[in-house]
């Protein structure tokens, strides 16, 4: 008699109550995952430093002006085609590579540009300068430099393609999940002394 | 025909009693290890820019962040403002800051701090670079500028 008095409580949604609550904080909490676009500044230079003369022609002017217009090497330019005119300048192998340790690099034998004697002598020395103006908006100036590392990344990837028959992401990819293997190491080396990215920011203008 | 309404009647119910428990004890783990967010943002949450050129970052712990966006409230006074820990700061005390995270970490450590700034995309590149130009006095070389992982541009 008692048995039929004390049914058992039915705690069947009480599984789907706990369901909703665990739904609701994997939805609301983050566990965000921070990515950006990474950049090393240069060292505060000494007082008396001379900055190094660099040739006009490896200077790959890129200026944003306060109403986020860009100028590209005199001429105004919309942002989608800086990723080309980038690459076409980067890639140009006109000339005699930098001389490092009295060891000469030569002319670029990978690059596929025009030779144009007017523009860049070899990846390892074309500088891109960036120049901005105090009120130009983050976005675009974050905005230029993402086209600007496209630019150097589509220009990797291909010649990591032609050497090595993997794109450079790959490649970098499996050389951060194995660390200790030399031979990756030196093959994303190569890659990265190949075509070394060269950005400057410089001071922006206050107007 | 006896026999069979005997097995209907003996079926028991599957005992699901358990089920909650495991459910509140994924629920309890959930919320101790995520974090709702780390500091309390005393500026406009910062809509980040966004980028297809992005490195992941890593090494939590040896990560200082920066944000910068607009005041939350009109007594904090307009343009751009920086914030530091918990409170707004201006870029002068960045130095400070970066010191103080120094001494947080080991000394074998200190090369591989970077420093994020959380931008809002409205923000001017002028005060980004007064940022910069204190990070290089203290030698905080690593930066990294936060953005979304976004898709090609429109333009």
């Amino acid at each position: 008699m008692a048995r039929r008095e004390n049914p058992e409580i039915n705690a069947g949604s009480m599984a789907d109550i706990a369901f909703l609550l665990l739904i609701f904080f994997l939805v609301t909490t983050t566990m965000d995952v921070d990515s950006g676009i990474s950049k090393k500044l240069s060292e505060k230079p000494p007082k008396d430093f001379v900055p190094p003369i660099i040739k006009e022609r490896n200077i790959f002017e890129v200026n944003i002006n306060g109403n986020n217009e860009l100028l590209v090497e005199n001429e105004a330019m919309k942002l989608k085609d800086l990723k080309a005119a980038a690459i076409k300048f980067i890639d140009n192998g006109g000339g005699e590579g930098k001389v490092e340790d009295g060891v000469s690099t030569g002319p670029c034998t990978y690059c596929k540009g025009e030779k144009d004697p007017s523009s860049s002598d070899h990846p390892n020395k074309a500088v891109i300068s960036v120049n901005t103006n105090r009120v130009t908006e983050y976005e675009t100036y974050v905005l230029v430099q993402n086209e600007l590392l496209k630019a150097y990344s589509e220009l990797r990837d291909r010649l990591s393609n032609e050497r090595y028959g993997i794109s450079f992401k790959a490649l970098e990819a499996a050389y951060l999940d194995d660390k200790k293997n030399e031979d990756l190491k030196k093959k994303v080396e190569d890659i990265r002394t190949s075509y070394p990215q060269i950005i400057s920011d410089t001071e922006p203008k206050s107007n | 025909m006896s026999k069979f309404g005997k097995k209907k009647k003996g079926l028991p119910a599957v005992n699901t009693a358990a089920l909650p428990d495991i459910v509140f004890m994924l629920l309890f783990f959930f919320m101790v290890t995520t974090t709702m967010r780390e500091t309390e943002l005393k500026i406009q949450t910062p809509k980040l820019p966004s980028a297809t050129e992005v490195k992941k970052l890593e090494h939590k712990s040896l990560v200082s962040t920066i944000y910068v966006g607009k005041a939350k409230t009109e007594k904090q006074g307009k343009g751009d403002k920086i914030q530091l820990n918990d409170k707004i700061a201006t870029a002068e005390d960045v130095p400070a800051f970066i010191l103080n995270e120094r001494t947080l970490v080991s000394e074998a450590e200190i090369p591989f701090m970077t420093v994020s700034i959380k931008a809002d995309k409205k923000s001017s590149v002028g005060t980004i670079s007064d940022i910069k130009l204190k990070l290089r006095d203290v030698n905080a070389l690593k930066l990294s500028l936060s953005t979304q992982k976004g898709s090609e541009i429109k333009q």
